[in-house]
């Protein structure tokens, strides 16, 4: 390892999102010599893109909200799939983890008496989520940034980590390059974070940044820890889906729930032709309850735009696919109707919905204030990944802790809305706490230099194949495709194979990349190296998608459409097996204790 | 709209470059981030360009489109003449990296130059305090900025005469106003503004107001104020006359 420089940590974070920033300044502050690694520059991590605002059962709108509602609530948006010892720390901490972003100076939206103001979301019984506008992932993200940098933390911006380095079970720092200068670096910590995000750039249409490709599961997954609940991808229902360059741009759910309806062509709101069973006796049957519901009538229920995002993704898909949807295979998302309602709409809009109004007009020449939006769905995340201890978020492999979208366990088979913002603070504080705690209590581990060597050889092989090689952006689109086409929001097995059989072929001409150019920002080999981690973790998420023959959450079958009792026993583990392929098996749900047992049945 | 167009990319690095045209096909609603990304995937795989959010809300694709700075991910091709080539290029005021590449690590460094946030006591018993809307308005619209750095790009205290050193800019500027107008914070950065950020050399010509692509009012609503509030306690005149000035 003489060629490449070693840096020493006790804590390496990879991943500068919400979940990555907050595990380091945890680590930091526990007196951890702290290390960031991120791909983009700090501050521009996929967190800054989320808009609706943080689920936290502070109620400040509502005061009959408490942690035992939005445990709840979490649970049943889950469908009972989820770690529900982290659905109850998430619902007991993140009230505190909200108060901590603004004693760090983030500045939400008020309510009349000055306290952080909370808004109506999908799933969430009363008004949970801490807000600014709809640009609250920017605001901690920002928050999170500006903190950490008076904390004396080492950031490594643009750099990509090729692979985890291990001692036996043991994680021991990783192996990474520089993107601007294309150099090798070894980063040596006693233990390591991945808050490394989601697989969205698996997907053709997706509301991610090209950061979402799967390299925290990859890498851990490669080191030996199991992957949870893989088939579990969220289809957010309200992406844009005109001009095309601009399709599957995410489009907040707050545009519902300040009171936009979903329309098709027909003018028709068709979310009330279908209220599933559970979800009955919380959602408003009329028009003017949905509507009071929004403005903030406690007697009112939910209107049924605000169910679940599966559902609504697949009502949705429904009407498209039954010729009613809108002209650019959409349907309709209206807010500019609340003008009926209230006279100063257009200001309360502008000022409710900023990025959006302005995402519109700049993008599609629409304002919103005014007509209709069209939406469609789009890959906007996963509830699988890493499976972790929900106290400690350590992995299965010592050392190797995650935290936020690359960690599996919260969210089960289907995600509520703002339960994500919330999820990066409380689990990447608690992965940030016991990182440091095993790095205190662990000495620094064996480097070998075989593995780095192995992992500098192979990255640079695609600059050995030059121009003959395949070009790595073909590649990557063709995985789109596949995966759009054929393990998308309706999945049958006979495409899903289709899917494994294309991956295989598509993982031989990966292996052929070829990239020209030097190696300083080159983007065309940057890709090449991220194409191993999206094949394996596709493969992957088809592997498990076939396997759960039943519909729940964000898997639904075409070829088994119904909820099935006894798949709901179960989670879908993956562990890499001798052979080196991924092996699937059955794991028991994390059994309910009494007392959860309990608050579930008092919020039915 | 053409069904094709040309765009005149910079390519090199910080040792030298040119002007490279490629033509390449547009369709509806297409934006230069679009243009610049069809090509790299089909004709130069190697250009090195910053994105992440493709929806103006990170702020990584900075660039100078026909010379006008912009993000790259916002500038709808309609709004271009298509008949000539569009030319992109790099940031002005930065190290060139590669490319459209720059080095904006300077403006990190700046920002660690400004005393932090500083909460005060909190007013309730959860550790909370009670704050009205109408009094964090104005530092929320400064914490609209996504950090694109188009305002540094443009200011000419940086751009032209290089004060990289005394100046932090205009987006710091804004940084350290919505510290010193948020409710919670109880520091005071009047001295450092005035000592160590440099606020005098802006002379207001509202460059920066224009290219902010969050539509931030950086000039009238961030940094005059912060001159007035520095002027206040530093070149107050009637102390100044009995001797009393700091």
């Amino acid at each position: 390892m003489a060629e490449f420089p070693v840096h020493e940590y006790d804590v390496l974070v990879v991943g500068a999102g919400g979940a990555g920033l907050r595990a380091a300044i945890e680590a930091s502050a526990a007196g951890c010599k702290t290390a960031v690694i991120t791909k983009s520059l700090l501050g521009k991590a996929h967190t800054v893109m989320a808009e609706g605002g943080m689920a936290a059962a502070m109620g400040n709108v509502d005061d009959r909200d408490n942690w035992r509602v939005h445990f709840a609530d979490t649970m049943r948006g889950a469908q009972y799939l989820n770690n529900c010892r982290m659905a109850e720390l998430h619902a007991k901490e993140a009230p505190a983890r909200v108060h901590e972003l603004e004693a760090w100076g983030a500045i939400f939206d008020r309510t009349k008496d000055g306290r952080i103001l909370q808004r109506n979301f999908g799933g969430h019984r009363y008004p949970r989520l801490a807000h600014v506008g709809d640009r609250t992932g920017l605001e901690m993200i920002r928050t999170l940034q500006d903190h950490a940098i008076h904390q004396g933390i080492d950031v490594y911006a643009e750099h990509t980590v090729l692979t985890l380095l291990m001692d036996g079970n043991r994680c021991t720092g990783a192996f990474a390059y520089d993107r601007e200068r294309g150099r090798f670096k070894v980063l040596s910590a006693k233990a390591v974070v991945l808050a490394t995000g989601g697989v969205g750039r698996a997907f053709k249409v997706t509301s991610n940044s090209w950061e979402y490709t799967a390299d925290g599961q990859a890498l851990a997954y490669k080191a030996g820890a199991a992957l949870l609940d893989m088939e579990f991808v969220q289809f957010h229902p309200t992406g844009m889906v005109w001009p095309p360059s601009v399709k599957g741009i995410l489009v907040t759910e707050g545009v519902r729930g300040e009171g936009g309806v979903l329309r098709n062509k027909d003018g028709k709101r068709f979310m009330f032709e279908d209220i599933p069973e559970n979800y009955r006796s919380s959602t408003a049957d009329n028009e003017e309850e949905g509507w009071r519901y929004t403005q903030g009538d406690k007697s009112a229920r939910r209107p049924p735009e605000l169910l679940t995002r599966d559902h609504v993704a697949r009502c949705i898909n429904r009407e498209v696919k039954a010729g009613r949807g809108s002209p650019h295979g959409g349907v309709f998302l209206d807010i500019a109707w609340i003008k009926e309602k209230l006279p100063n709409s257009v200001e309360h809009i502008k000022k409710k919905l900023p990025s959006m109004y302005h995402q519109f007009k700049q993008l599609a020449d629409l304002d919103i204030t005014k007509e209709p939006m069209e939406v469609g769905p789009t890959t906007h995340y996963f509830m699988g990944g890493i499976q972790v201890d929900g106290d400690t978020q350590m992995s299965s492999v010592a050392g190797l802790f995650a935290a936020g979208e690359c960690a599996a366990g919260l969210h089960g088979a289907n995600r509520l809305g703002g339960n994500s913002l919330s999820d990066l603070l409380v689990f990447g504080k608690r992965a940030g706490e016991y990182a440091a705690k095993f790095a205190k209590e662990n000495g620094t581990g064996r480097l070998d230099k075989s593995q780095v060597d192995e992992a500098a050889k192979a990255a640079l092989a695609p600059f050995e194949r030059g121009a003959a090689g395949e070009n790595p952006f073909a590649v990557q689109s063709e995985l789109q495709d596949a995966m759009q086409g054929l393990v998308g929001i309706v999945r049958v097995e006979s495409e899903m194979q289709q899917a494994i059989e294309k991956i295989h072929a598509l993982r031989v001409r990966a292996a052929k990349a070829g990239i020209t150019g030097n190696i300083e920002y080159n983007t065309g080999w940057h890709t090449a190296l991220d194409l191993d981690n999206m094949l394996s973790i596709s493969e992957m998420i088809a592997m498990a998608a076939i396997e759960r023959k039943e519909s729940r959450g964000g898997h639904f079958r075409d070829d088994y459409p119904e909820k099935s009792a006894e798949w709901g026993k179960y989670n879908l583990r993956i562990k890499r097996g001798a052979d080196g392929r991924p092996q699937l098996e059955r794991v028991p749900v994390v059994p309910l204790t009494e007392e959860m047992k309990q608050v579930i049945e008092e919020n039915k | 709209m053409a069904d094709q167009a040309t765009f005149r990319i910079w390519r090199g690095d910080n040792g030298g470059g040119k002007f490279v045209d490629y033509t390449t096909e547009i369709t509806s609603g297409m934006v230069v981030l679009d243009a610049v990304h069809s090509i790299q995937h089909q004709q130069a795989n190697d250009i090195a360009v910053r994105w992440n959010c493709k929806a103006g809300k990170c702020g990584s694709c900075s660039a100078e489109i026909n010379g006008k700075p912009k993000l790259m991910c916002m500038t709808r091709l309609n709004t271009l003449d298509l008949t000539q080539p569009v030319t992109v290029e790099p940031m002005k005021t930065f190290p060139h990296v590669k490319d459209l590449v720059t080095d904006v690590s300077w403006n990190y460094r700046v920002k660690m130059k400004i005393p932090k946030f500083q909460p005060r006591k909190p007013d309730a018993a959860d550790g909370s305090w009670r704050v009205q809307q109408s009094d964090v308005d104005r530092p929320q619209e400064f914490r609209k900025c996504i950090e694109c750095f188009l305002c540094q790009d443009v200011c000419h205290v940086l751009r032209d005469h290089d004060l990289h050193d005394e100046f932090i800019g205009p987006r710091f500027l804004i940084y350290t106003a919505q510290l010193e107008m948020n409710p919670i914070d109880s520091g005071d950065r009047r001295k450092a503004l005035k000592e160590d950020l440099g606020i005098g050399y802006c002379n207001i010509t509202k460059c920066c107001t224009k290219v902010c692509p969050e539509e931030i009012k950086i000039t009238d609503n961030a940094i005059i104020p912060l001159k007035e509030r520095v002027v206040d306690v530093f070149f107050d005149p009637i102390a100044r006359i009995f001797g009393a000035g700091k």
